[in-house]
Order: C-alpha cells, then sequence, then structure tokens
C-alpha cells in the first residue's frame, strides 16, 4: 500500500476522465454517419468497419498513446504533442472513411462525422488547452500557436481532404454564398464594434468625468443590454421602417425595417456598455497622483487625455473591445433571422431543412471565428499590460 | 520675486484662503505651514493656478500671472506633489523629459539635460534612464519626481507635501538634497507641509496659515520669539522652543573668538548638536573647526544657553 500510493497519486484526474470519455465514445458511439443523401437519417458505422485494418491500427495505438501520456506523463509540452497528434489522426481518419464510403462520382451520399469523433475531438482538445494553459506560454507564442493551428487548417481544406464529408459537401454547393455570407458576418461584427468604439469611447469618457452622469448612463446602456436580441431586432423594425418610408435617403442607403440595417443598429446598441463601461473602470484605475502632476505641469487637457489616462487605460478598454468582438460575432447569427445576412443564414436554412450539415457549415466558421478573436485580443490586452507594469 | 496681493478663494460661502497677501523672496526657500484644512495647499496652488482665484492676484516678478492661458504659466513652474505622480507607463528619462518636450526643445538638449539631473540626483543615466518608475525605491522616485519638477531649469518651484509619504530615514536626506539643490540652481522655492520640524529645517521664512488666513509670515527664529497669535506657538511649539531656536544658528554663526580644549565641532553643525555633544562629553567648551580644519573659534555652554534666549 505504502509503495503503491505515490503511484497512485501521479495519475493525472483530467487525463483519466478524458480517457474515459474518449474510450466509452470510441466503443459505443458511431464514428460515422453513412446517409444516402443530406436529410435522411444515416447508419452508424464503427472505426473497424470503415477503414483498413492498418488504418485503424494505426488511429488506435495513437489513441491508446494519447491516453497513456494523458494518464501519466507530466510534461505539458509532450501532452500538448500527443493531443495535437490525436486531432490530426481522427481528423484524417474521418477523411479517410469519407473517401473509402463515397463511390466515385457520387454527390448524394453524404459521410458525415459520428458522435465518437465530435467527442474524442473535444477531449483531445480540451487536453490540448489544459497542456497550452500548463506552458504558460506568452501573448505571441498563443498567437502563432493559433496561426499555426489555422494554417494547417487551410492547407487541409484547400488540398481538398476533407472533401469527401458531408459539411464540405455542403461547402461546395454553396460556396459563392459562403465567401459572400461569411464577409457579411464579419463586415457586421467589425462594424457595429467600431461604430460602438467611436460613440461608446467618449461617452464612457464624459461618464468618468462627470460622475453624476455616470449612473445614468450606464445604467441605461445596461437596460439595453437586457433585451434579448430577437425582441431588440423587433423594436428596431418600426422606427427604420418608418425612417425608409419618410426619408428616401435613408431607404437609398440601404436602411430598412428589416435586413441589415436592424442587424447592425442592435450589434452597436450592444456593444455600447461593455466598451463605456470598460472605459469608465480603465481611467478610474488611473493614478490620480499622475494625472495632477500632468496638469501641473502644464499639459493641457487634450495632452493628459490621450497621452495619459487613455494610454494608461487602454489594456481595460481593449478588455471591453473583446468582450464585445467575440459577443458581436456570436450574436451575428441571429441576425440571419431577419434577413440580415452573415453565417446564420446556414445554420437557420440548416434548421428549416432539417440538414444539420448545413447547421455545421454556419456553425463551425462563427465559433472559430469567435475563437480567434478571443484569443488575438487577450495576447493584445496582455502585452499591453505587461509594457506598463 | 513672487508677490501675493489679497488673494481669496471661497467655495460656496465659506473661504478656503481668506485674503492672503505675501512676498516670497528671490532664491529662497519659504515654508506655508498649518493643520490639514488650513488653506495653505490651495494657496499653493492658486500660484501655478491649479486652482483660479476668487479674489486678489499672483505676480511673478512683477507680472501678473493671469495675463497668460495657465497651461503655459505652469510650464514656468515647477511643480512636485505627495506621492511624486510619475507617469507609470514612461521611463526615468521621458518622465523627467516632460517639460522640456512640451516646451520643444531639441532632442539632445533634452538628452543632456535629464542625464545632468540625473547625476545632481545621484542616479546613474546608464543604470536608471531606462528604467520605469515602479523599478525604483521610494526615495527614488520621489528624487525623480523633484528632478522632473526642474527640467526646465523653472524659476521657481512649487512642493506639495513633497516628502510626505517617505520614511524618516530617507525623508531627512530628501531635505537635505533639497537644500543643496536651492543652493545649486538658486531656485525660489514655495513648499507646502504640516510638519514644523520639516518647515523650520527647510524654511528661510515660514508661513503658518489657520482657517484660510495667514497668521504670521516671518523667519522661523522671529515665529519662535515672537509669536503673533497663540496659534503660532502652539505650533512652534511652547515646550522645546529653546531647543529649535539653537537648532537655526550654526556654531560657525555663534562662535567666539579664540581657543578651546573641548571636543572639536564642525562649524556647520547646529548649537543644538554642540550643546548635545557638550553634554554627552561632560565638557565646558568645544572647539569650532570649518571643514578643512581651519579652527573658527569656540563655543562655551554659557555662550550657546545665552542663544537659546528671546533677546
Amino acid at each position: 500500500m505504502a509503495l503503491t500510493m505515490p503511484r497512485l497519486r501521479r495519475l493525472d484526474p483530467l487525463g483519466a476522465l478524458l480517457t474515459a470519455a474518449g474510450a466509452t465514445a470510441l466503443m459505443l458511439l458511431p464514428f460515422v454517419i453513412l446517409k444516402s443523401n443530406r436529410i435522411v437519417p444515416g447508419d452508424a458505422r464503427g472505426l473497424l468497419e470503415v477503414l483498413p485494418a492498418w488504418g485503424a491500427f494505426v488511429c488506435q495505438a495513437t489513441l491508446i498513446l494519447a491516453a497513456i501520456i494523458a494518464f501519466g506523463v507530466t510534461n505539458a509540452r509532450i501532452r500538448l504533442g500527443a493531443a495535437l497528434l490525436g486531432v490530426a489522426v481522427v481528423a484524417l481518419a474521418v477523411a479517410a472513411a469519407g473517401d473509402a464510403l463515397t463511390p466515385p462520382g457520387n454527390k448524394v451520399v453524404r459521410v458525415a462525422p459520428g458522435a465518437a469523433v465530435w467527442v474524442l475531438l473535444l477531449c483531445l482538445g480540451l487536453l490540448a488547452t489544459d497542456a497550452i494553459t500548463r506552458m504558460r506560454p506568452g501573448p505571441l507564442w498563443r498567437v502563432l500557436f493559433l496561426v499555426g493551428f489555422i494554417a494547417v487548417a487551410g492547407l487541409a481544406l484547400a488540398h481538398g481532404t476533407f472533401d469527401h464529408l458531408s459539411v464540405m459537401r455542403e461547402y461546395a454547393v454553396n460556396a459563392d454564398r459562403f465567401a459572400r455570407e461569411a464577409r457579411r458576418h464579419l463586415w457586421l461584427a467589425l462594424g457595429s464594434l467600431g461604430a460602438a468604439v467611436l460613440v461608446a469611447l467618449p461617452i464612457g469618457i464624459l461618464c468618468h468625468r462627470v460622475p453624476r452622469l455616470r449612473a445614468g448612463v450606464l445604467g441605461t446602456l445596461n437596460v439595453i443590454q437586457t433585451i434579448p436580441a430577437i425582441a431588440l431586432f423587433g423594436i428596431l423594425m418600426a422606427p427604420l421602417g418608418a425612417l425608409a418610408a419618410a426619408v428616401p435617403l435613408a431607404a437609398a442607403l440601404g436602411i430598412r425595417g428589416i435586413g441589415a440595417a436592424p442587424a447592425a443598429v442592435a450589434l452597436f446598441l450592444y456593444s455600447l456598455l461593455p466598451i463605456a463601461a470598460n472605459t469608465v473602470a480603465g481611467l478610474k484605475r488611473v493614478p490620480q497622483a499622475a494625472v495632477e502632476a500632468a496638469r501641473g505641469m502644464g499639459m493641457t487637457n487634450w495632452q493628459i487625455l490621450t497621452g495619459i489616462e487613455l494610454v494608461l487605460a487602454l489594456p481595460v478598454i481593449l478588455t471591453g473591445i473583446r468582450i464585445v468582438l467575440v459577443q458581436n460575432i456570436g450574436m451575428v447569427t441571429v441576425a440571419a433571422l431577419i434577413g440580415g445576412g452573415g453565417l446564420g443564414t446556414f445554420v437557420f436554412q440548416g434548421i428549416g431543412q432539417t440538414a444539420i450539415d448545413l447547421v455545421l457549415l454556419g456553425a463551425i466558421p462563427i465559433v472559430a471565428l469567435a475563437f480567434s478573436a478571443a484569443v488575438v485580443l487577450d495576447a493584445l490586452v496582455e502585452l499591453m499590460d505587461r509594457a506598463r507594469q | 520675486m513672487i508677490s501675493v496681493e489679497n488673494l481669496t478663494k471661497q467655495y460656496g460661502a465659506t473661504a478656503v484662503v481668506d485674503g492672503v497677501s505675501m512676498r516670497i523672496e528671490r532664491n529662497s526657500i519659504t515654508v506655508i505651514v498649518g493643520t490639514s484644512g488650513s488653506g495653505k495647499s490651495t494657496l499653493l496652488r492658486m500660484i501655478n493656478r491649479l486652482v483660479e482665484p476668487t479674489r486678489g492676484r499672483v505676480l511673478i516678478d512683477g507680472n501678473d500671472t493671469t495675463g497668460e492661458p495657465a497651461h503655459l504659466l505652469r510650464r514656468r513652474i515647477g511643480y512636485v506633489i505627495q506621492g511624486h505622480g510619475l507617469f507609470p507607463h514612461r521611463t526615468v528619462a521621458e518622465n523627467i523629459a516632460t517639460v522640456p518636450r512640451l516646451l520643444g526643445w531639441d532632442g539632445a538638449r533634452i538628452r543632456a539635460r535629464v542625464e545632468e539631473l540625473l547625476r545632481v540626483f545621484q542616479l546613474d543615466p546608464d543604470a536608471y534612464a531606462g528604467a520605469f518608475p515602479h523599478q525604483l525605491s521610494g526615495g527614488q522616485q520621489q528624487r525623480v519626481g523633484v528632478a522632473r519638477a526642474l527640467a526646465a531649469e523653472p524659476a521657481v518651484l512649487l512642493m506639495d507635501e513633497p516628502f510626505g509619504a517617505l520614511d524618516p530615514i530617507i525623508r531627512t536626506k530628501a531635505q537635505d538634497d533639497l537644500l543643496d539643490i536651492q543652493r545649486r540652481f538658486c531656485t525660489t522655492i514655495v513648499l507646502v507641509t504640516h510638519d514644523m520640524d520639516e518647515a523650520f529645517r527647510l524654511g528661510h521664512h515660514v508661513a503658518v496659515m489657520s482657517h484660510g488666513r495667514l497668521l504670521q509670515y516671518d523667519r522661523p527664529a522671529v515665529l519662535l520669539t515672537r509669536p503673533a497669535d497663540p496659534f503660532v506657538s502652539r505650533m512652534t511649539g511652547a515646550s522645546d522652543r529653546a531647543m529649535r531656536l539653537l537648532s537655526l544658528t550654526t556654531a560657525g554663526e555663534a562662535a567666539l573668538p579664540g581657543g578651546s580644549n573641548g571636543p572639536a565641532v564642525a562649524s556647520s553643525a547646529s548649537l543644538r548638536e554642540v550643546l548635545s555633544e557638550l553634554v554627552w562629553c561632560g565638557a565646558e567648551s568645544a572647539a569650532v573647526m570649518d571643514a578643512d580644519g581651519t579652527p573658527r573659534g569656540y563655543l562655551t555652554i554659557a555662550a550657546i544657553l545665552a542663544r537659546g534666549r528671546p533677546n
């Protein structure tokens, strides 16, 4: 007992949990789903049924190796390597299954990743995230990780590795629209963010300077924040529609009761609170003595604001911008419901047609965009903070 | 010379500073002392117009300070506050260069001035110019704060409780440094403090304020020997006023011609220190020496005690 206890204690609890989940999924859940067309329910296929014996062996061996490392190795780099290797092997196995199960020339049959693949990717992703967290990489390294991952995924997609999988089949059919809606998605998210920065930054500065305004203004913005997105779209339809009817110029500029205009306005309104509130919080954190000294040395109000206060508040303001950007990328999805466009179009079309592959064609890029935005802006905030601490 | 004329600051009905007039001599240290809420900081801040007076005016070398935009006036006047107020995101060199940059000095002149000031304040430029304020000790931060205020060679330096945040040993050193700096740059310094010891240590002239009014403004010895108001004698401390008076005179000033076999004391030492030395050694007299060892005369206990009484 005394001899075995230390060994047991060295077992990694997270590794144990992930291994258990991954192994159970691989044994009990389908590896891929084979459907005769895009909307019928499909047949489940296991790993051994879809890959040649050597392929299935390599796949399982890699996963077992990853499990052993997750269980017993504490070195974070090795854990990260194992997780990434696992992700690559699972992705390649699914791609190979797609190639094997699709009859040549057939564009109707759909091969979709099964639940086991998603669970495995989730487990391996958590293992990788945990390893990266343990390595405590600097902000630049985290962005490099992200860029590297996107580059590899992009190369694989461009090479056509996954072309026989169902999501990529949907992409092939919708390629033109996908590019357009993706651009629209980014444009709505970034455009409303940009407009919100231009408006909320001065609001935040004003609230900082005039404390009497603070409770009222931030309270109002907070109320806007509590209105559900769909309800806000509805609320905006009437005034924007009336505006378009009354002012021909507004209509000519594309402002209507439905479409991109109410979506952009709603996102803009949602963006105001985090940026204004963080501007106030950031300015509050500026040392009063520094501002007092700056004024005493003859800096003008503008010089104090731009050279001292905003620079010192920037990390907190950027945190607000990060919140808004991630929030917007997600919320633009709902804009598709009122004709605003964006990747949400695929999500809602897919739901309407019970075509889950189409839903994924919209959802996966949205998640990837939000995740990338969070990583990049977090890194930026940390760089700023480090430069002045 | 700074001329304060009937200066008043009212917030609503209360006068924080109430009709203060004083003439501050060039090339001297004037200390404004008072309890908190006495209006001493407000008075100081009206000199560089961080606070605009309700009534009255301030003249610097005969020119009314309201004659130019406040921020331009402030660039000509050094300003040091408690807790230094250094910019945390700028290096020591950038902090010191603040006002020269505002004034549009060229880069070479700024660099030379920053280096000169760092040396004057005993900070090695190679080690400290590129450092950030948080990397310095409290005493070093305070010195950089004073260096920054002196960067553009102002004729007037305003200091608002500059040493309040320092521990006693570093504070004494900072006070000594300030006396050196004042002699070196011939700056007119106006310093606000609530610490009477500091006022007596630094001030050529001391102004005592209470409830917005200037009670007495004179040389420290006069404050001790002829207090104009019971509050002034309370502030200056009735119990040890004789010792305070002795601390205002140096041995060199009081030395009598002749010699002594007693202990040698420096001519720069105060009479209080000489007396303490004599009590400690059990001697009746001390020989006064200059720093280079030249005899300046002697002092007896009786001669010292005579100096501790009002005439």
